[in-house]
Parts: structure tokens; C-alpha cells; sequence
């Protein structure tokens, strides 16, 4: 395969994961700021911003903060590289310099998500806004059910991994920032719970039943931890990101023959993770665990393009 | 003049009934409904839709949802009548290979006077970066599409000859395939040579001219693309999926010590043969263009090193230029040693005296075009033209009668057509591919013929209202099943140097 | 005359290259006036060349190298002994008919003024006569500046200036020339007798004339090249047969530095 074929794939899958991802975060911000009885207001919406990484990006921008603003920032700025918008654009452009590689049905997803956006959207209410989501992610989950349908060959492996990596950085950023801003220095695990803050989580990863399911004693933030660390039953959680991320790896060595850097350092991560207690974790701190996974995962990134030769 | 031309089903005036041949046709036609006809037409198209969300892809504001119209009436050629055409195609494709292998290195016909030197030296065209590269088994114009038009039952005129990088050959493909799925009768009917081997003949003739001493048995080929942003992005991508080849652009190749390579994820991969649907200015940016950054650097040196084929040569656009076109019933005598079978549309050069004494005379009737113009910017079509209009080109003709050629306007041949009113006579042209492998040509039995689908219109590009219809070429034995396999035309090269 | 030459070229990157790819017109050949005695092309980095020979007769060194790089620099040292015909060349390597060189290119295209210069410089002249005539002319009408020539600077926009560099003036003869009808090309090389200034990489023209066939003429000198000059390349102007065309592949700008040493002993 082509390296640029490679790296096309492997960042298509990248950049519909993150769309995905922050639809699914908006969605949750406006839960937590317009459905909940008590409000979180703009507090809500700083945190997207912080999870998203994109607070200096908005601040030079000239925005002020406001539901309507963010929204729309995070939605469909076209300035705004991380917006979901751009990254539709971003995916179709990659999925389109592969166009025969994929079956009709995945381009046709891509192609539908970025259809949404064909007319400028403008600052919109909540009821709209969360329609273009409801949108977007129903073109997210056809995609993935389209590529899940695709032969099981190197093109899959390229989309899947892309989206491994992508999903690993997501989940780690959103546990990191929101349990930071829930949990201030010194606050005890356990303490008086904001059960919205906490739901607003699970349904960032869309894990509020999976949660009921797994855990019967309540919501609080260390079963929350847990679910988002270790559980690999939950596609978004890290252990299964990592997983997913070493199964791509794999498919794509069983092709080649050959493994290289990327394998050996996504195999040693998920072997860690797999290891993690998640008590331990929190007892050593659970920022700095989430940010040398970030780190890593950065590096994991930078390996994959080495050992494939994108560049 | 509509009611003159010659129809290629009804024969030469719609009185005579069908040419015999064709009754089964004809009967075809009168059988079925038109509405039927319009019905499996919309399914053909909402095919090829479908395929253009392909062409949406890059499309974007500029080509949009546009696909080519398609005309579910085939245009037909009889064995015999094929033949013919094949035997001329192929002449003519020798002589300008044999013209080009001549034209880069010893320049004979030059110096025996056949042409006027600065017709060629004084042409950009002409490329003296490359000249004395030898391509690989001596073959340029390895795919030719040549554009033909027809006033009779065995008139064919060409047009022009496209040596670069003739795209159009999806069309034949796409157009054969949706004609079997929605009128399967007319291939029981009818005994009409396969055209689907296309794309194993372009493989064949790309390896048949790989360096010798290549990688192995199997030469890596690959097709070059432009990119995505393309406007035949399709026929690429189409192109290369059929022959199982990567579809490649600029960057996937590198040059390293005079060898190319793509870039993979296992690393190098030697390329032997390139089929590029780029031009010659973006190809090399160290030979043809220092100003861009596209195009392989290098790619040239591995060409003249031997070690890569291109496809179609760099420099080929000197045989296909506007300005030589004229001059190919002199090219095809002094390289064939016959005359040629298929004559040229009868053309005035303005640059000799007499033919600018006649054209001035005869304004009001001919076609008058800039050599070097092209997209109809820059021509007079005298039996429309207003007076003022034809007094301008009078005063611009005497001014540099060097600039201009003339033509006179042709009675085109018709095919029935499924229009609004139902079917109707249609002016048509033909694109014949013709491939140049080191083996020899051949010429496919079949092509893209193009319809003017307005009324007494002449015009068939796509972009004023032109599309496009499947053409059948029959088969003589009368024997076997329906669907035969490709029954090419192939004759030995005659090693022209 | 023996000529020693010391020409070198270094490129700096602001960021390392993964790699470059460049063809070099850098080495001379033989003619009936000119003995390459010895001549080498050193690079200072893991490099494979690779020599050919281009269309218009050229000898071209393709460079390969990978990165990463944060410069590279190309040395070429030799020695040519010359001789002088008056400016006739003899004995060079002719693979394409005169008549090519009629052609302008978008840099020596000639605005009317500039055919206007060269007809009044030529007019009721013999060939011979009327070229060197117009080498004169340009010679005269321009102030020669050092320094490294503008890059893609049309004989149009130089003809309308009061300096001209080697190239331009070259360049212009050239446009000037093809002008007036006479086949003319740009040509690249070395001189150990320009006026002023340290040595650059010199550039000059050829005329063809009818019976004579091809005739050097440079308008820096105001004179036909002699013993003093070694020819390496030509072309149809200046940017199709520069010493170095280059390609690369990283981010970042590039400086280049070039530096000429040409001695010359009877």
C-alpha cells in the first residue's frame, strides 16, 4: 500500500473519531447547562473548551463565553481547526484522496456528515444545536458500521488504528480536565458528588447505561474512573483503546510480515494499562497518570507515521 | 444540411428504410416503446449518477453533479466498415510513432523537406530538453485516441489526434457495460466485439514496453494522477482499479541514483512503467518547469537512463499539435510509403498563398481557426457569421495568415437518438482508442462516440450539451455464442527507425 | 591558455531536508578551442551522481542525496586549456539545427523596444558585421553591476533599466538577436577577464551566422570571447542551463552562497 494511502486512511479514521467526539461533548455541555434543573452555565462550557484543548484557540478568536459562542466555535467555526465542522472537512478531503479504497456505503457516511454543514450554520439554540448533532453522529456511527462491513484487510486496519489512537487522547483529556475541575487539590474521592458533572462524563462516552450495568453501587467518581480507566467492555474506555489500538497494529504486521516501534510501544502501553488499579492510580494521581498517557500516545502517533513512512 | 447527412442506421436518406445490415436495429428501435427506451436510459444514467457521486467527489462548484448525458440508441459499425477504419487507425498511429522517434533524433524529414523546419523548431511543442531520449522499445504514442467524423458509408475524416493523454476511455467502458444490463436482446441480436479486455490490453501494453532489465517477469506499473482535485480523477481511479495497479501521484515517487520508486509502507518500491495522466510540465520540475514545485524531480534522468517507461512519451505533443495536423497525409505518406487510408478533414493553410486566396474567397462557407487557439476561442464559422464578423477575420487573415487554418463545414453522419419528441437523426463523432505496445497496435473494437444532442447542432463536447453513446463494432463469423472476447485488429510494428 | 577554475556552491536549509534532488550543469567539454584537462565534482556530503547528457548537448550530473541535510555543498575544481578562433566555435556538440534557437522563452522575450534597439543596431549591416554591432550596442547602452542576478528577470523589464549584470546583458543580446533574425542561445562558463568585481559564474551568447555557424559574443566584454573563457553550458536562456536546478524535500528556506575562483596562465 501506498504511504499516502496509509496516512490518508489513518487520519480519516482520526478525524471522524474526533467529530464524534466533540459532538458527543457538546451534546453533554448543553445537557449540563440548559436540561439540568441547577444549571452549570458557563463554568460548563469553559470545561468543554478545556477538554477539547481549544480554551487559548477561543480566547484569540476574540470570543466571549457564551453558550451560543462556544457552541457554534466548537460546531461549525470554519477558522476553527478543532470544530467539528473542520474536521468533517478534514475527513472527507483524506476519504476522498482514497476514494476506491472504500466501499460506497463508508464514503457515503463521510460524505453525508460534511453535507451537513454544506449550508452555513449560524448561531443556533439548543434545540438546533442539538439536531446538527443528533446528525452528525448518526453519519459517525454509519461510517464506523460501514468500515466494521468492509473487508478486513490493511485499508480497515490504516481507519481503525487512526480511530484507536484518536479515541485513546479523547478519553484520557476528557477524564483528566473533568476530574480535575470536579476534584480540586486536597478534595477527598468520595466527597459530596455533582452527580450532573459526573453523568455529563459517562454521556461524553456514552456510557450512562453501561455504567448502570457494571456498577451497583451508585454513581461516584472512583466507579467513574474505573469505567473510563481499566473497563475494556467499553469501546471508549482506555483499556479498550489500547486494546483496539495493538489489534490494528497486529492486522496490519500479520500483512507485512514485519513489526516495527509503533507495535513494541503499543503492546508495553496496553500491558500497563491492563495492569492499572485504578485506586493505585488515583492514590499516585491521576493527572499525571492521564498526561504521561497523553504524552505517550503523542509518541505512539509519531512512531505509527515513522514505521509507515507518511511522510 | 441536416437533411443531407448521411444516417449511419437509416443509410442515406431516412426513405431507403434501415441499411440492410442494420433492419434488426431498426426493428428494435420500432418495436420498442419510447417510454421503455427513457426508462432503462434514466436507469443507465442513474447509474452513472451514482458513479458521479465519484465525480462529485472533486466536482465541488466546478463540475458539480454534471455527468455527460448517455443515449441508449447504439451507433454500430459492420465488420467490414471496421476493418477498414482499423487498417487506417493503425497506419496512422505507426507513422506518428515513426514520426516522433524521427522528429527527436535524426530529424530526417526535415532535412528531405517534407516539412518547413520552423514548424517545428519555432513550435513550444516541441520539447529540446528531451531530445535524443530514447523511450524504451522506441514506442511515444503508446495511447492514441483519434477523433474521427463521418459523411458516409466509408468517409471518415480524422479530426484530430490526440497523442498526449486521450482520456474518454471510461466512457466506452461504462457505456458497454450499462447497454448489456438494460438491452441485453440487442447482444443476442447482434454478434458485437467485447470492448471489457480494455483494461488487460493497456496492462499488456504497459509492460510489453518496460525497460529491459527491469525487476522480473512482472514490471511494476503504476498510473499517475494529477490528484483527487482532477477533473478525469474518475477515469484514473477507474483505470488503475481495473488493471490492479496502484494509482500514484507525484509524491509517492521519488528518483534516487536515476531509478524510480514509490513509497509504501514497506518501504521502496521499484516502478518500471508509468502511465501518467499529467502533462509534460508537471512532470519533472528540475527539466520542464523550475518554477513548480510539482512534479517527480528526477523522473526525466531515470527516462533517459532507461530505467523507467512513460506513457505516453514526454514531447508528444508535437505529433498532435494543431499546427501539424495539416501536415499528416504528408507525415503518414513519408513514414507508411502509402497514401493515407484515413484522409484528414480538407484544410487550407493560410500561410501558402493560394490556400489564403481561397479561403479569402470562400469566407462565407469555411471554417477558419487560430493554430494555435483552442476551446472554439478564436474561430470563424463562416456560414453563420455576420458580415462585420467576416470582415474582421478577412482583415486578420491578411495580416498573419501564418496564425490561421481553414476547414470546410462537413454534412457529420447521424445516429438515431432518443430525444424529447422520441427518437431523431443526431450528428455524431467517434474517439477510436488505439494502443502501442512493443509488440505492435492494436486498435480496440469499439471507442466513445460523442452526440450533438440538439437539433442540427454539430457541437458534441459535453460542456455545450453533448453525450454520449455506446458503440457496437460487429463481428463477420456468424458462428459461436453472443459475447465473444475482444477481437482486436493487431498487426506487427514495422521498426520504423 | 590554461585556466584553473575553483567553483563552489553551498546551500544552508533553516531546517534539515529530508532529501535532494538536483541537476547540475557543471562540466565543460571539448571543443576545438577548449582542452578539459581535469575536472571533478566533489560534494561534501554521502551523495550518488549520476552524468548524462541533456537535448541541447549538455553534459548534467544528476545528485542524489538523503537527508537529513542542513546544507550541502557542491565543489567543482579543474583546469581547461584554451585556444582562441575569433569567437568561431569549432568543434562543439551540436544535436539540435540552429533554427531551434529562433525561439523566445518567457525571460527573453522581445518587446518592440527592445526589436526596435536591435534593428537600428543591425539594420543594412552583413550578418557578421551586424552582430557584433549589436553586441556593441548593449555593451554601451548598460552599466554593468556585480552581484548575483535578479531572479526571473525578463530582458523586457532589464532593457528598461540604466545597470545590467552579465546575464542581462546576455540575455538581451540573445532577445536582441533573435529579433533581428539570427539564431541565438545563452552559454554558461567561466572568464578570467572581467572588468571589476571578483569572479562569478559568467554567462554569454552564441549567434548563429549563416556559412560561419556559430559565434560567441559577449556583450560584458563588448567583444567575442577568446582564449579567456570556458564554455560549459547552453540553452535558450539563463534559467535553462543554470549551473545548479534543485529540489528538496523539508520544510524551511534555503541560502545559497556561491563562490568562483578562475586564474589564468599564458
Amino acid at each position: 500500500m501506498l504511504s499516502r494511502t496509509a496516512a490518508s486512511l489513518y487520519w480519516l479514521g482520526r478525524y471522524v473519531e474526533r467529530a464524534d467526539f466533540v459532538a458527543r461533548l457538546i451534546e453533554a455541555t448543553l445537557r449540563l447547562d440548559v436540561l439540568s434543573p441547577r444549571s452549570a452555565g458557563e463554568d460548563a462550557w469553559r470545561t468543554a473548551l478545556a477538554v477539547s484543548e481549544t480554551a487559548d484557540a477561543f480566547t484569540a478568536g476574540g470570543h466571549t463565553l457564551s453558550r451560543e459562542e462556544v457552541a457554534h466555535f466548537l460546531l461549525a467555526d470554519s477558522t476553527h481547526p478543532g470544530s467539528i465542522l473542520r474536521c468533517l472537512a478534514m475527513a472527507r478531503d483524506n476519504a476522498r484522496a482514497v476514494r476506491t479504497a472504500l466501499s460506497r456505503e463508508a464514503w457515503q457516511a463521510i460524505n453525508g456528515a460534511w453535507l451537513i454543514f454544506d449550508q452555513r450554520i449560524g448561531r443556533l439554540d439548543p434545540t438546533a444545536v442539538l439536531g446538527v448533532v443528533d446528525a452528525v453522529k448518526a453519519e459517525t456511527r454509519g461510517f464506523e458500521g460501514a468500515v466494521h462491513r468492509m473487508l478486513r484487510n490493511q485499508t480497515t486496519s490504516f481507519i481503525r488504528l487512526g480511530q484507536a489512537v484518536e479515541r485513546t487522547d479523547n478519553t484520557a483529556r476528557l477524564l483528566d480536565v473533568k476530574y480535575h475541575i470536579l476534584l480540586p487539590e486536597g478534595e477527598r474521592v468520595g466527597g459530596t458528588v455533582d452527580r450532573d458533572q459526573w453523568t455529563t462524563i459517562l454521556q461524553t462516552v456514552s456510557a450512562v447505561t453501561a455504567f448502570r450495568w457494571l456498577y451497583n453501587d451508585g454513581l461516584n467518581p472512583t466507579n467513574v474512573i474505573d469505567l473510563l480507566l481499566s473497563r475494556a467492555e467499553l469501546p471508549r474506555s482506555l483499556a479498550a483503546s489500547t486494546e483496539e489500538t495493538v489489534a490494528a497494529l497486529t492486522a496490519l504486521a500479520r500483512a507485512s510480515g514485519t513489526q516495527g516501534e509503533a507495535d513494541r510501544m503499543a503492546r508495553t502501553r496496553q500491558a500497563r494499562v491492563a495492569r492499572t488499579r485504578t485506586g493505585d492510580v488515583i492514590a499516585a494521581g491521576l493527572h499525571q497518570h492521564l498526561q504521561s498517557l497523553i504524552v505517550e500516545n503523542a509518541q505512539l502517533h509519531d512512531a505509527i507515521g515513522r514505521q509507515f513512512k507518511f511522510h | 444540411m441536416g437533411t443531407a447527412a448521411f444516417d449511419e442506421i437509416m443509410g442515406a436518406s431516412s426513405v431507403d428504410g434501415a441499411r440492410p445490415e442494420l433492419r434488426d436495429l431498426c426493428r428494435w428501435l420500432a418495436d420498442t416503446p419510447d417510454g421503455e427506451l427513457r426508462r432503462r436510459q434514466q436507469s443507465a444514467e442513474t447509474t452513472f449518477r451514482q458513479l458521479g457521486i465519484t465525480f462529485a467527489v472533486y466536482g465541488e462548484s466546478e463540475a458539480g453533479e454534471r455527468i455527460i448525458p448517455f443515449d441508449i440508441v447504439p451507433r454500430v459499425f459492420l465488420a467490414d466498415e471496421w476493418a477498414r477504419l482499423s487498417e487506417g487507425l493503425v497506419q496512422r498511429v505507426e507513422a506518428i510513432n515513426a514520426f516522433l522517434v524521427d522528429i527527436y533524433g535524426d530529424q530526417k524529414i526535415l532535412r528531405d523537406g517534407v516539412l518547413p523546419a520552423d514548424l517545428i523548431l519555432g513550435n513550444a511543442q516541441f520539447r529540446p530538453e528531451i531530445a535524443g531520449i530514447r523511450p524504451p522499445h522506441d514506442v511515444w504514442a503508446h495511447i492514441c485516441g483519434i477523433d474521427l467524423v463521418r459523411t458516409g458509408p466509408d468517409d471518415f475524416f480524422v479530426l484530430e489526434d490526440n497523442a498526449r493523454t486521450p482520456s474518454g476511455v471510461s466512457y466506452m467502458l461504462e457505456n458497454r457495460e450499462a447497454m448489456v444490463r438494460l438491452c441485453p436482446e440487442l447482444f443476442s441480436k447482434f454478434r458485437v466485439a467485447a470492448v471489457d479486455s480494455y483494461p488487460d490490453r493497456l496492462l499488456e501494453t504497459m509492460r510489453s514496453v518496460a525497460p529491459r532489465g527491469c525487476g522480473g517477469p512482472r514490471p511494476t506499473c503504476v498510473v499517475l494522477t494529477p490528484g483527487h482535485y482532477n477533473s478525469a480523477y474518475y477515469e484514473h481511479s477507474f483505470l488503475a482499479d481495473s488493471m490492479g495497479v496502484e494509482l500514484v501521484e507525484a509524491a509517492d515517487l521519488v528518483v534516487d541514483d536515476d531509478v524510480v520508486y514509490m513509497r509504501t509502507i514497506d518501504g521502496r518500491v521499484r516502478v518500471d512503467v508509468i502511465y501518467r495522466r499529467v502533462d509534460d510540465d508537471y512532470l519533472d520540475p528540475l527539466v520542464f518547469r523550475p518554477d513548480s514545485m510539482l512534479g517527480v524531480p528526477g523522473l526525466i534522468a531515470a527516462y533517459a537512463a532507461g530505467n523507467v517507461a512513460i506513457l505516453n512519451a514526454p514531447g508528444n505533443g508535437i505529433a498532435d499539435d494543431k499546427a501539424i495536423y495539416s501536415y499528416m497525409p504528408e507525415i503518414v505518406k513519408y513514414y507508411s510509403g502509402s497514401d493515407a487510408r484515413l484522409p484528414n478533414v480538407e484544410t487550407y493553410r493560410c500561410r501558402e498563398p493560394q490556400a489564403l486566396k481561397y479561403v479569402l474567397d470562400h469566407l462565407d462557407q469555411l471554417v477558419v481557426k487560430l493554430v494555435d487557439g483552442s476551446g472554439g476561442y478564436g474561430m470563424l464559422v463562416g456560414p453563420t457569421a455576420s458580415s462585420a464578423e467576416i470582415e474582421r477575420f478577412r482583415a486578420a487573415l491578411v495580416a498573419a495568415p501564418e496564425r490561421y487554418i481553414a476547414q470546410p463545414t462537413l454534412a457529420l453522419s447521424t445516429v438515431p437518438t432518443l430525444v424529447e419528441q422520441g427518437v431523431a437523426p443526431r450528428h455524431v463523432d467517434f474517439r477510436p482508442f488505439v494502443l502501442t505496445g512493443a509488440k505492435g497496435v492494436q486498435v480496440v473494437p469499439g471507442g466513445l462516440t460523442r452526440v450533438a444532442l440538439r437539433e442540427g447542432s454539430l457541437v458534441v463536447n459535453s460542456s455545450q450539451g453533448g453525450g454520449t453513446k455506446d458503440s457496437f463494432v460487429l463481428m463477420d463469423e456468424p458462428h459461436g455464442m453472443t459475447q465473444t472476447m475482444g477481437n482486436m485488429t493487431q498487426t506487427l510494428g514495422q521498426g520504423q527507425r | 591558455m590554461r585556466l584553473t577554475i575553483d567553483h563552489r556552491t553551498t546551500y544552508r536549509f533553516t531546517a534539515p531536508q529530508g532529501r535532494v534532488v538536483q541537476l547540475l550543469r557543471m562540466t565543460p567539454r571539448n571543443t576545438h578551442d577548449q582542452t578539459v584537462a581535469a575536472w571533478d565534482i566533489n560534494i561534501d556530503c554521502d551523495a550518488r551522481l549520476r552524468e548524462h547528457r541533456d537535448g541541447f548537448g549538455n553534459i548534467t550530473t544528476m545528485l542524489y542525496a538523503e537527508g537529513p541535510l542542513s546544507g550541502i555543498e557542491i565543489s567543482v575544481s579543474g583546469e581547461v586549456v584554451t585556444s582562441s578562433s575569433s569567437g568561431v566555435l569549432h568543434g562543439t556538440f551540436e544535436p539540435l539545427p540552429a533554427a531551434l534557437f529562433l525561439r523566445s522563452t518567457p525571460a527573453t522575450h522581445a518587446e518592440p523596444a527592445l526589436a526596435a534597439f536591435a534593428q537600428a543596431a543591425t539594420v543594412g549591416r552583413a550578418p557578421i558585421a551586424a552582430l557584433h554591432a549589436l553586441n556593441a550596442a548593449v555593451h554601451e547602452r548598460f552599466t554593468l553591476v556585480d552581484g548575483r542576478p535578479e531572479a526571473g528577470l525578463t530582458v523586457t523589464a532589464a532593457f528598461a533599466r540604466e545597470t545590467a549584470t552579465a546575464r542581462d546583458l546576455a540575455q538581451m543580446f540573445v532577445a536582441a538577436a533573435r529579433a533581428a533574425g539570427f539564431p541565438a542561445r545563452y552559454v554558461t562558463g567561466y572568464c578570467d577577464a572581467l572588468p571589476n568585481g571578483r569572479p562569478t559564474p559568467h554567462g554569454w551568447a552564441d549567434a548563429w551566422v549563416e556559412g560561419l555557424g556559430w559565434v560567441g559574443f559577449d556583450p560584458t566584454l563588448g567583444r567575442s570571447p577568446e582564449a579567456h573563457h570556458v564554455r560549459v553550458a547552453v540553452a535558450l536562456d539563463a534559467a535553462g542551463c543554470s549551473p545548479v536546478a534543485g529540489s528538496r524535500l523539508g520544510e524551511g528556506r534555503e541560502w545559497l552562497d556561491v563562490e568562483v575562483q578562475v586564474s589564468g596562465q599564458d
